[in-house]
């Protein structure tokens, strides 16, 4: 990755560095992924269950992070966690948010082209702070960590950090 | 500000942390070293390879120590008093830090005991490990 996606994803704070060897314009912009975080990715969600863990973690970010709610007052009752766990609508929606993850898994070497109409919908309809990418990015980390137990080792931590790194700059990519 | 269900809620999910805490003060710390790299810094000095002796033991030090403020969180800038004053005058670990290291150890709740870690449980620790990072950089300036 070069210096402009540094900058541009660096108020997101948690992209890690990565090796800046390649001498053209358009793979300066790529993100490059490893044969091992290609494998962590791909292998961990043939075995996820997309509505389980989008339920997990949207749940988790409306309980943990209370001020989310905001987005979601046509939702009905989510205003205590066992409202929130029961209800359908959130449950369709991080079902929703999971199934978009995977063309995101499906085109790691162009998530932002992939989630460009996406980051439209964010910003300009939804109006929802780029913050909250963040988070959903770090409860789905904590909801996979619960399915996955052990299997879900370090290194496989790190490649999908990495990954909820690159959706949310992806997201945030058309905000302005 | 705690409610009495989240009180309850850190103490018995703690009681269940307090056989391990070498074994997930460690995973935690290695998760951190793996995903965020650059908190190794802090540990030049120190054999961070997976599973060292030195970060067990580590672990195990860090852990304890928030586990000594489970029983009486509100008064955690008195239990904490010493490791607050190192952390401001010595160490100088900049505060991002305790949020990356939170969030690991939230990881290793989730995957030692996913079905204590609920949403709420979830919500108790994430207030509860703020709360220690507050007063651990409640001295910074």
């Amino acid at each position: 990755m070069g210096m402009a996606e540094v900058m541009d994803t660096s108020i997101f704070g948690l992209l890690p560095q990565l090796p800046n060897d390649q001498p053209t314009n358009q793979t300066l912009t790529m993100v490059h992924w490893t044969d091992e975080e290609r494998q962590a990715i791909t292998s961990i969600w043939a075995e996820v269950n997309v509505e389980e863990a989008g339920h997990q973690a949207l749940t988790r970010v409306l309980v943990v992070y209370p001020w989310t709610q905001r987005y979601f007052s046509t939702f009905g009752n989510v205003s205590n966690a066992t409202a929130i766990a029961g209800n359908h609508m959130v449950r369709a929606h991080g079902k929703r948010v999971v199934v978009a993850l995977g063309d995101a898994i499906k085109n790691l070497d162009n998530v932002k082209a992939t989630y460009a109409k996406l980051s439209e919908l964010h910003s300009e309809k939804l109006h929802v702070d780029p913050e909250n990418f963040r988070l959903l990015g770090e409860t789905l980390i904590i909801s996979l960590a619960a399915q996955f137990g052990a299997a879900f080792t370090p290194d496989i931590q790190a490649a999908w950090q990495k990954l909820m790194a690159v959706v949310t700059a992806a997201l945030s990519k058309q905000y302005y | 500000m705690y409610s009495a269900t989240e009180k309850a809620l850190i103490v018995s999910i703690w009681e269940k942390v307090t056989p391990h805490t070498e074994e997930w003060g460690g995973e935690a710390l290695e998760r951190l070293f793996t995903v965020f790299p650059q908190t190794k810094i802090y540990f030049k000095h120190v054999d961070t390879s997976p599973g060292s002796a030195a970060i067990r033991s580590h672990g195990d030090k860090v852990m304890k120590a928030i586990g000594s403020t489970a029983g009486d969180l509100d008064n955690m800038l008195t239990t904490l008093s010493s490791l607050s004053n190192l952390h401001a005058y010595n160490l100088m670990v900049d505060p991002v830090n305790f949020k990356l290291l939170s969030h690991c150890i939230l990881v290793v709740l989730a995957n030692h005991l996913p079905s204590e870690f609920t949403p709420e449980a979830h919500l108790a620790f994430d207030k509860f490990l703020a709360g220690v990072a507050s007063v651990l950089s409640h001295k910074y300036r």
